[in-house]
């Protein structure tokens, strides 16, 4: 591994002026958690500067330093080689830091010009006319497209992130940070935000850019740096580095990228969906025509570009959606039928339908946030539970299993979920979801924000209830990873099923076009 | 009805509206920043009954006491009282973070407590119920430009120009809160602040003092309409009688009405006023259906939520963080 120079100092960087920032010996503890532990950064200008590092490693929680909010506990934050302190988003704005958080900072009701100018004081006349005009410049000097006039609620995810990248512009940033700025973005409007971000750079803007995909790091950056577990771990030039690399870098060891996937044996129909339509309190067509087969002993992927109906449908599978028209019907393997249109989750329980769900909402749908595991667990078994009193025993058995089976890092089960990480709280939601033996398993983004090591724990999870012969339906965003996890995979776009393809004999260009087979826009920039 | 019973009508009903106007103006302010202070009622018990004891200390046993002084007084007093009263309310909420909504029903009851207990002792002072009389202080609150308006009480000018000056500055203060939400920078900042604090916050808006300034001074224009209720509509008196904590509730109501803008609030507050007195032009009505007409306020607010629900119109929805609690670290 090679380190550039820099990372070696550690203290007093002197006036250089090769470099926008400078962190040096940054430390933030939340309560006993250490979030970043001596941590050292250097961006250079006018370079992209990939900050990777798992969920947890603490990349959002030192660039949240740089952007004043949050202060750090130890440490020296150097911007053109002055020593600085960055008290708030304002102190950051005066340094010319501006941050692109991961979830947008909008005020939905306010016009775009509304959301620029929001915040600023320069003494100068509240003039809508001129920040409209000022808005479109800056758009038209980098790439971007955007109607100044819009309102926030209106606007789709990539033009919300169009437009705070436009706000920390206007605001006169010269060090731009993106956390996780593709998340939610098509492979196109990835492509874009790129174009954009080269823009940028090629006008002298430093950018660090917050990812933990590795395709992505080596496209766009000039040199990655790397935390693992709060603690920095260093700096690679990109074009010096492999994604191997920077996975050992990020990891810690070598951790295999393949995804074990045996063939599916006696797959028989379980669920069986014809003609789905849902339309929501809005009369629009969520769901348009959906028609497809889970089989047992499979793992079933849908793919498509976020909200293209792939929550709608697993919610009117559950009992959650309300639907228009078509079936839905249960094949147990006893050769029965059983339809499960008109059912809510408590009559599809009732009726003996061993079926599980993975919600993409977490701590909203899932869990619930302030009990413990035991208490999540009960969620699922209290039924069982005969007499006036609770019975935790069952329950808080289960919890323990999980938290050793599943390696749940957690002071006990009775530790409020809400507090745990983001890969703590998937394993107890899955981990409840599976012992309850289903016939159907249901995941909507089971790996959403997970790092790496606990998205593979995850793969093999879902895996290894496969080859119980369980139909599992798996909704995901990383096309690599469905193609490697399911067996065949439906492709949704805007709420119709363009495609059902066999992800053994399909490369990942054919389906991102199925995804975008029937939008009107979006391709036609290109 | 006749023209001149509407016009009689209209004329209690532009009074009574004033007092949950100033209520509805100042909660409206609070609510915008992101503050659901459900403690107007008490608030207007503090701007009418602290209005009250400024002026009737200042007037008791001076019988050279000036009016204008007097009304200045009970002026400045209600203000700062009712700002204090917000002051509690966002020293609680804000910076301890207690729940809203309990915080809010607790200043209503010591509102109205502490109002009753000093009503209750300025009574005593000046010899027993219903003897308490600021009369130079409610004078110059009533005046009003007779040479136009007039004093025949059923002449339409009279219906428009016939009411004390702080009737009229209720709606200057919605206009002024109009164009302070829609077209500075300050109200564009504090409505952020209601809607999503942490968007604010990274703009680079304090909003600690934004949350405190939009709710003392809401509070403080909250406080104006129990002054006004203390002065004009009861002629500078005290009464036990819990009517000001009625209004107060109808102030909240109004501002749901009125979908948080300060102009609807306007004729929101007569309409609401029109509503309350109908049942006394109704012909028929005995003691317990004419209560069954003093409903229709509430009734009216019931409907207009379930139309605004109904159109499900982002721009009538209440701002998004009302009654939530903001610490930056706990994003």
């Amino acid at each position: 591994m090679k380190t550039t120079d820099s990372a070696v100092q550690i203290k007093n960087p002197g006036q250089n002026q090769i470099y926008a920032i400078q962190m040096r010996e940054i430390t933030k503890t939340f309560g006993s958690v250490v979030a970043n532990k001596k941590v050292m950064l250097d961006l250079k200008k006018g370079e992209i500067l990939s900050l990777l590092g798992e969920n947890g490693s603490g990349k959002t929680t030192l660039m949240n330093m740089l952007s004043g909010i949050y202060h750090p506990d130890e440490g020296y934050i150097f911007i053109n080689g002055k020593e600085v302190s960055i008290q708030s988003p304002r102190d950051a704005y005066k340094y010319g830091i501006g941050m692109i958080h991961q979830h947008f900072t909008l005020v939905d009701v306010f016009t775009a010009a509304e959301n620029v100018i929001l915040g600023l004081n320069d003494g100068s006349k509240f003039d809508r006319k001129e920040v409209s005009r000022k808005v479109s410049e800056i758009a038209s000097r980098y790439g971007f497209e955007i109607d100044p006039e819009k309102k926030i609620y209106e606007m789709s995810v990539s033009q919300k992130q169009t437009l705070e990248i436009i706000k920390a512009l206007y605001r006169g940033a010269d060090i731009l940070i993106l956390d996780e700025p593709t998340a939610v973005l098509t492979p196109q409007e990835t492509d874009k935000l790129f174009a954009v971000m080269r823009n940028m750079k090629k006008d002298g803007k430093s950018i660090i850019i917050i990812t933990h995909k590795l395709n992505e790091v080596m496209e766009i950056s000039d040199r990655v740096a790397v935390l693992r577990k709060g603690e920095y771990i260093g700096c690679v030039d990109t074009s010096e580095t492999s994604p191997q690399a920077l996975t050992d870098m990020m990891v810690g060891r070598a951790t295999t990228l393949d995804i074990d996937r045996p063939d599916p044996v006696d797959p028989e129909p379980r669920l069986v969906i014809e003609g789905l339509t849902c339309i929501d309190h809005e009369g629009v067509k969520r769901l348009d025509n959906v028609s497809f087969t889970a089989n047992s002993g499979e793992i079933l992927g849908i793919a498509g570009i976020a909200g293209s109906g792939q929550k709608e449908l697993l919610e009117a599978i559950a009992g959650l959606y309300p639907v228009s028209k078509g079936t839905i019907t249960y094949k147990p393997k006893d050769k029965s039928e059983m339809s499960l249109v008109g059912m809510d989750p408590l009559l599809i329980k009732k009726s003996g339908i061993a079926m599980s769900f993975v919600p993409e909402d977490r701590l909203g749908m899932g869990l619930v946030g302030s009990m413990g595991m035991t208490g999540n667990m009960m969620l699922r078994s209290w039924r069982k539970n005969r007499g006036f009193f609770v019975n935790r025993k069952d329950p808080n058995q289960l919890a323990n299993q999980i938290l050793k089976n599943l390696e749940v890092v957690t002071p006990s089960t009775e530790f409020p979920v809400r507090r745990l990480s983001g890969g703590n709280v998937q394993k107890v939601l899955v981990g409840r979801e599976i012992a309850s033996a289903p016939a159907v398993l249901m995941t909507a983004y089971a790996v959403r924000g997970l790092d790496i090591n606990t998205s593979y724990t995850i793969y093999n999870l879902l895996t290894e209830q496969k080859t119980k012969g369980v139909a599992v339906i798996y909704v995901g965003e990383d096309l690599d990873v469905l193609l490697a996890l399911c067996d065949r995979l439906i492709v949704l776009c805007g709420g119709q099923v363009s495609g059902v393809v066999d992800c053994r004999n399909i490369t990942k260009e054919e389906v991102g076009l199925l995804m975008t087979k029937y939008r009107k826009e979006g391709a036609s920039h290109d | 009805m006749d023209l001149t019973s509407f016009l009689t009508l209209f004329h209690s009903a532009v009074v009574f509206g004033t007092v949950i106007l100033f209520g509805a103006l100042g909660e409206i302010l609070t609510e915008k920043s992101g503050n659901l202070n459900l403690g107007v009622p008490g608030i207007m018990y503090l701007g009418g009954i602290s209005g009250l004891t400024a002026s009737f200390i200042y007037e008791n046993g001076n019988p050279n006491a000036s009016g204008l002084v007097s009304a200045l007084l009970a002026l400045i007093s209600a203000f700062v009282f009712s700002a204090l009263g917000g002051l509690l309310y966002s020293f609680l909420t804000i910076t301890l973070r207690t729940n809203q909504n309990v915080t809010g029903l607790t200043l209503t009851i010591f509102g109205g407590g502490l109002a009753n207990f000093l009503g209750g002792m300025l009574q005593k002072f000046s010899g027993g119920v219903g003897q308490v009389k600021v009369g130079k202080a409610a004078d110059t609150f009533g005046i009003y430009i007779k040479s136009i308006a007039g004093t025949d009480t059923s002449h339409p000018l009279y219906a428009i120009f016939g009411y004390g000056w702080l009737t009229y500055i209720a709606i200057a203060i919605a206009i002024a809160i109009f164009f302070f939400l829609g077209k500075t920078r300050t109200g564009l900042n504090l409505r952020a602040v209601g809607e999503n604090p942490a968007t604010a916050d990274a703009a680079g808006i304090n909003v600690t003092v934004y949350k405190y300034l939009g709710t003392c001074i809401g509070a403080g224009i909250s406080g104006f309409g129990g002054l006004y209720y203390t002065m004009n509509y009861i002629g500078g008196t005290w009464a036990n009688d819990g009517t000001i904590e009625a209004l107060g509730w109808l102030a909240v109501a109004l501002v749901i009405f009125a979908t948080w803008r300060p102009i609807n609030a306007v004729w929101g507050a007569y309409l609401f006023g029109i509503a309350y007195w109908a049942y006394l032009y109704i012909a028929g009505l005995n003691r317990h259906t004419l209560e069954l007409f003093k409903m229709l306020p509430y009734v009216v607010t019931l409907i207009v939520l379930i139309f605004v629900s109904l159109r499900r119109k982002k721009e009538d929805q209440p701002p998004a963080h009302l009654g939530l609690p903001y610490f930056r670290e706990d994003r």
